[in-house]
């Protein structure tokens, strides 16, 4: 597990049905490219979140499949629509196959 | 070879102005990259927006968002970068708009490229060119 | 070797880039942070020759400064969602967190970031927020002290430094710090390095100018700790006079040492008028 990799989203707590609303997205992550290398000269591997999902009730609303040149702290913004109330899952893969996940509620009024 | 500050100062200014040029390394995963998500499709020159800015201050965290209403993937990707790939964004059925937003790093002044998929399997395309500053004292 | 002047050399390098393609200074931007406005521009304190005295932000490119309007786009905030856990987790030979003796959280230390650093009567001493921060950590709760401008100790002086948003930074330089005020003086204004260089060139001389391809400001502290573009994590005041002394060629000194932290003093002074900005970010 990478050290320290915090996810934070922000997902307005009510929404009307079928009315588009944005959501954002961070988590904390080196995202070493794989580009850099150490003093000695020697590259230093590739390590990043490769993938990012977001869900809602068991459907989904975006994919990402990111490479190394993605800042760290990978950022993302997006619109999701919804019809009833539920919950959000948010999904981050790491290449060490770590899994980190965050998930917020809704209502949909 | 002895440098006089002024033969120092006309180098860095030299590096600092210079486009990036791509090597041939480059251009040829530049089109294997957009060979594996186009394949043979045509690549129109529109129904896509990309928004980067015209210089980022930093090449290390540049905010860029794309669009492509009805778009079912998108991919961007970035052309004087070591690896062209960026991100791909693919779009679910509660997807409120085809767009999205990110940070990403370039290596260089470039052309970052957005290709968007459509549902019918056509594919849209959007270039813009960022310049990124080498930076002068703290960069 | 030919011996060239320092304002000579400047003056070409600046030169060279007066016509270049950047976006131009919008000195009537306006910052405002989930509500609260920022004062970016103020009267200059009465020990400065210069007239105004301008926050760091005006001089960044619009997409840097959108990355601060919002606290869930300023990435500097997953470093203080951090410094939170920090503020909870148990350390130490006492059992004690942060939170088990400041029970009213963080809100406590409103106002503080923007008078700091301050001499302390009772400590006998002038302390900077990392004085305070360890002090009370080996004191009460018998821990370890953080490492000065490392990711811990940036993170934990960010969390502190956002309660005092918006308030204006107001630094004393008299009394008992003055002699430490006026060694922090001489020091920007002390040319250093193969380059030889004063804080003072570039950012009271040269504010508003480009150096290569960067836009210089007035080197202001106000925003600090600051998330920087560059290597996308906290700098601290002294972190960053550490990197700027090594930009100049010179042999910086220690963070911690006397001669930052009277810079740092004499710096945050500088600053006053304008608003308590951190965590702020920057290129």
């Amino acid at each position: 597990m990478a050290e320290n990799v915090k996810p934070r989203v922000r997902v307005p707590r009510s929404a009307s049905a079928g009315e588009a609303f944005e959501i954002k997205t961070l988590i904390s992550h080196k995202m070493e490219s794989g580009q850099r290398k150490d003093s000695d000269g020697n590259p230093i591997p590739r390590s990043i979140i490769n993938h990012f999902s977001c869900d809602f009730n068991g459907e989904n609303v975006i994919t990402a499949k990111l490479e190394g040149a993605i800042s760290t702290n990978p950022y993302f913004q997006f619109e999701a629509v919804i019809q009833e109330s539920g919950t959000f899952t948010f999904t981050w893969l790491d290449d060490d196959g770590s899994e980190y996940t965050d998930s917020k509620d809704i209502t949909v009024g | 070879m002895q440098f006089t500050r002024r033969d120092t100062l006309k180098m860095g200014a030299g590096a600092a102005v210079a486009t990036f040029m791509p090597f041939q390394a480059f251009a040829d995963a530049n089109e294997e990259a957009v060979m594996a998500f186009a394949g043979e499709m045509d690549i129109m020159d529109e129904g896509v927006e990309l928004t980067a800015p015209e210089i980022a201050e930093n090449g290390n965290t540049v905010p860029i968002s794309v669009s492509a209403p009805g778009a079912v993937s998108i991919l961007i990707l970035a052309m004087g970068n070591p690896q062209p790939r960026v991100i791909e964004f693919g779009f679910g059925p509660l997807a409120g708009a085809q767009s999205a937003s990110t940070r990403c790093r370039l290596a260089g002044t470039q052309d970052v490229v957005a290709l968007a998929k459509m549902a019918d399997g056509s594919i849209k395309r959007a270039t813009s060119t960022v310049k990124v500053t080498i930076g002068g004292c703290g960069g | 070797m030919k011996k060239f002047t320092l304002s000579a050399t400047i003056a070409a390098s600046l030169a060279l880039f007066a016509g270049s393609a950047s976006a131009q200074v919008d000195l009537d931007a306006v910052l405002s942070i989930e509500g609260t406005t920022i004062t970016t521009r103020a009267p200059a304190p009465d020990h400065l020759d210069i007239d105004e005295v301008i926050s760091g932000w005006v001089y960044r490119a619009s997409e840097t400064q959108a990355l601060q309007m919002d606290d869930f786009e300023n990435p500097a905030m997953i470093f203080v969602d951090q410094a939170m856990d920090d503020w909870n987790r148990v350390e130490g030979t006492e059992g004690k967190s942060c939170a088990s003796c400041h029970t009213n959280g963080p809100e406590e230390f409103a106002g503080l970031r923007a008078v700091l650093p301050r001499w302390d009567e009772a400590r006998g001493q002038m302390m900077t927020m990392e004085d305070y921060i360890n002090y009370n950590r080996v004191t009460y709760m018998g821990a370890e002290p953080l490492k000065l401008a490392k990711s811990r100790m940036n993170a934990m002086v960010a969390l502190i430094s956002l309660q005092s948003r918006g308030m204006p930074i107001n630094v004393a330089i008299d009394g008992p710090v003055a002699e430490i005020w006026e060694q922090g003086r001489e020091i920007y204004y002390t040319r250093v390095g193969q380059l030889d260089m004063a804080c003072a060139n570039c950012h009271e001389d040269n504010y508003g100018n480009m150096i290569r391809a960067d836009r210089l400001s007035q080197g202001q502290t106000n925003g600090f700790p600051v998330y920087r573009l560059k290597n996308a994590k906290l700098t601290s005041d002294q972190g960053r006079f550490k990197g700027c002394m090594k930009n100049i060629r010179a042999e910086p000194f220690a963070v911690g040492s006397d001669e930052f932290r009277a810079l740092e003093l004499y710096v945050a002074s500088r600053g006053n008028g304008l608003s308590s900005e951190g965590p702020s970010v920057r290129n």
